[in-house]
């Protein structure tokens, strides 16, 4: 009797044909599971840094400190986070539709690069129509370069993250190309870059902070992918192409065509990013566009499991975390490459905790089968 | 009075609360207070045991840490991008630092230029930039010209090469670069005047990868001694002696990587000027918005010359070293050609090492006779 009750209780809790319980359980998963992985992550990262005699409890209390720990550190962060709100969602997007792309880094740099060319081009400009182009640039070039790799997909047959990565090369080198040539400011002598796109035509602060509108962006075209992802037929559709192909060839919906779509959109928010990185901070396109947004993002889109209004709270952490590397470094000697250290714990400990996640799942089910 | 009123029982809470106070004040790391030390904060692009330029300030922090009254910060892989922008606001409202060294040349525009107008009583002394005086007073900019060590490893170089073909390995085709490639050739040149220098640019200042690559191309093709200008030369060095060939230093002494294969090199001397500029703030007395010099100023060094330097060699590059020390010594006199024919530099013109002023000297943009290479159109 007691065995029986027991067997039936994680039976009717995964009972599949109840939805709504379906729903939270898998709601709660979304938000328990990373959280529990940060956690273990924190922990392990504590491990490591006793092992290098330091105190683990000094170092999560500069990291709270450098993160969120006054004005200045928080309007560290989110500046931080900024630009990776949109390069995480040039993986998160197209993983919608099943991709695997990690091109955000030579989308942030075509955008930038591009976003600079029209900023040069209009420096006569009113600021308003100079900023729009720059824009505009940028999602285009953005946009473009990661529906390149959409396109080889899906009428080549080349896999998309591996092309997406080579593209990442070829656009670093056609940004050193550009900006030690043609497209370089004969002033700058000892550091090639573009042309500054003038002091007037810079993307200003929100009032009060230090914290350039590059973050509001970001986070209203996240909300954007939201409701596209969530809430309108191109994401539910998008998202069965990813989920069974074949059925959706099945049912007729246009794979190729969502593939495309949902890779532009991707590129374009990093584009995005590359066009606000020139217009916010850095004024002329130079190398230092190869920052590592890119890459960063793709942390940012796996922790979110892919989920563009989970990219946010995401970057921020990511964004407290590069924050808060300045102190430990300082006051504790700890190495550049100990944030390093914790941003792969946190990854890997994402990833296990899939696979552990499932493996629950599938060990209460086969309790309950028996 | 005061005494009577001191009950036991307050006796024990204030001792109870100063105890908290002291322990929250050493163990919550929130609070911290520097007391009247004077704050200074160095800023690294790369990693500070690089075996290279991040190294070589990285050694002039550790003199300035020497220094009683000083507190000394360091924070290394900072981009030139907002992150060196916020770790210097962050040393300067954080950790009250008033003097800041952030030592990457693309640090300069546009993120000290500014920060500086902010913060007006926080001196950033940058290294390369080229100040003018458009720009904030509290900015200033040193730079050594290390060409000069460059054209004593030309020296030693060309007289060690049993086959006259030395190799360099550069990152880009930038004026403070092109200096150094042209001194190592005219030193090797001054003693053997068949010598060549074969050039190879890695297109960026860390690629650790291409320059290995570049090391082994160079030496299959014959070449028996290299040298570079890559931020860090330890790849070169170390797959240089691997060869077989011999080496010459750059930013700091790697002696230590190729004991035997390692000739000499061009060497910061940061170790003498940090402490300098840092005793000079703390006396209120004025530090050079521009600075330049060479082994005549100190900003240079040359790195002690190794087991394969022949006699000959050590005592020829001792003379020109001392005459450069003098100060009465000119590397880019006229006449000079580029390594297309063209005269680059009359006879009788020259572009002389004197604190900056010769603008010519600091846009350098031709390859000297001896050079095999060319630049980008």
């Amino acid at each position: 009797m007691a065995e029986e009750i027991a067997a039936a209780v994680p039976a009717q809790r995964l009972n599949p044909h109840t939805p709504s319980r379906l729903l939270t359980g898998a709601r709660a998963g979304a938000l328990l599971v990373p959280t529990g992985a940060i956690a273990v992550s924190l922990l392990l990262f504590g491990v490591f840094v006793a092992f290098a005699r330091i105190n683990p409890l000094a170092v999560y209390g500069y990291m709270i400190e450098g993160a969120v720990g006054s004005w200045f550190s928080i309007q560290n962060t989110l500046i931080r986070a900024a630009p990776l709100v949109l390069t995480a969602l040039c993986t998160a997007l197209p993983a919608q539709v099943g991709l695997m792309i990690i091109g955000g880094e030579g989308a942030f740099v075509v955008g930038g690069l591009c976003a600079a060319m029209a900023g040069v081009a209009l420096l006569h400009a009113p600021p308003l129509v100079a900023l729009l182009a720059m824009a505009a640039a940028g999602i285009a070039a953005g946009g473009l370069w990661i529906a390149l790799v959409g396109a080889l997909r899906y009428w080549r047959g080349v896999n998309e993250t591996i092309s997406s990565l080579l593209l990442n090369y070829i656009a670093i080198a056609i940004l050193n190309q550009l900006v030690e040539g043609l497209f370089r400011d004969p002033r700058s002598l000892n550091k090639p870059a573009s042309p500054s796109i003038g002091d007037g035509h810079m993307l200003g602060n929100i009032p009060g902070t230090e914290i350039h509108w590059g973050l509001v962006i970001g986070i209203v075209v996240c909300v954007l992918a939201y409701i596209l992802i969530r809430h309108t037929t191109i994401g539910f559709a998008a998202r069965i192409a990813g989920g069974n192909p074949r059925a959706a060839r099945m049912v007729g919906l246009p794979i190729g065509k969502l593939i495309l779509l949902t890779c532009f959109l991707g590129g374009a928010a990093a584009g995005l990013a590359g066009a606000i990185e020139i217009a916010a901070v850095q004024e002329s396109a130079s190398a230092d566009l190869i920052a590592g947004y890119g890459y960063t993002g793709i942390l940012v889109a796996f922790l979110a499991r892919q989920n563009p209004l989970a990219v946010v709270p995401v970057a921020i952490l990511l964004g407290g975390i590069s924050a808060s590397g300045g102190l430990l470094q300082r006051h504790l000697g700890l190495p550049d490459a100990a944030t390093v250290v914790l941003q792969g714990m946190i990854f890997v400990c994402i990833l296990a905790s899939d696979t552990v996640y499932g493996r629950i799942a599938w060990f209460k089910t086969a309790e309950a089968g028996r | 009075m005061a005494f009577d009123r001191l009950s036991r029982r307050r006796v024990l809470t204030s001792a109870a609360a100063l105890g908290a106070t002291t322990a929250l004040a050493t163990s919550w790391p929130l609070r911290r207070a520097f007391a009247a030390d004077t704050v200074v904060g160095f800023v690294y692009v790369g990693p500070h045991d690089d075996f290279g330029y991040n190294q070589s300030h990285a050694q002039g922090a550790a003199a300035v840490r020497k220094m009683t009254g000083v507190k000394v910060l360091e924070e290394e892989n900072v981009p030139e991008d907002v992150a060196v922008a916020k770790t210097m606001e962050s040393m300067i409202e954080e950790d009250g630092a008033s003097l800041l060294f952030p030592t990457s040349f693309g640090y300069f525009d546009p993120y000290i230029l500014r920060a500086a107008p902010k913060f007006t009583k926080v001196r950033f002394e940058h290294c390369g930039g080229l100040w003018t005086p458009q720009n904030p007073m509290n900015i200033g900019s040193y730079f050594g010209y290390i060409f000069e060590a460059q054209y004593i490893n030309g020296i030693i170089a060309g007289a060690a090469s049993k086959t006259g073909k030395l190799g360099f390995v550069a990152a880009k085709p930038i004026p403070q670069v092109l200096q150094n490639i042209n001194a190592f050739t005219l030193g090797a040149r001054l003693v053997n005047p068949a010598a060549s220098t074969q050039l190879i640019f890695t297109g960026d200042w860390s690629m650790p990868i291409k320059e290995a690559e570049a090391t082994n191309s160079l030496i299959d093709q014959g070449i028996d001694v290299v040298t570079m200008h890559v931020d860090s030369p330890k790849v070169v060095v170390q797959t240089a002696a691997k060869r077989g060939a011999m080496v010459c230093g750059y930013h700091c002494s790697q002696a230590a990587l190729a004991p035997d294969a390692y000739l000499t090199g061009a060497e910061w001397n940061w170790t003498d000027l940090y402490p300098k500029f840092v005793a000079m703030w703390m006396k209120g007395e004025p530090i050079p918005n521009f600075y330049r010099g060479g082994f005549k100023e100190g900003l240079i060094k040359q790195s002690p010359y190794g087991p394969k330097v022949p006699a000959a060699a050590a005592k020829r590059a001792d003379e020109v070293k001392a005459a450069l020390t003098a100060g009465d010594y000119v590397i880019f006199k006229g006449p000079i050609q580029d390594n297309t024919g063209k005269t680059v530099i009359a006879a009788g013109d020259a572009l002389i090492q004197t604190n900056g002023t010769d603008i010519k000297l600091e846009a350098m943009g031709f390859l000297v006779e001896g050079v095999l290479g060319s630049l980008p159109a």
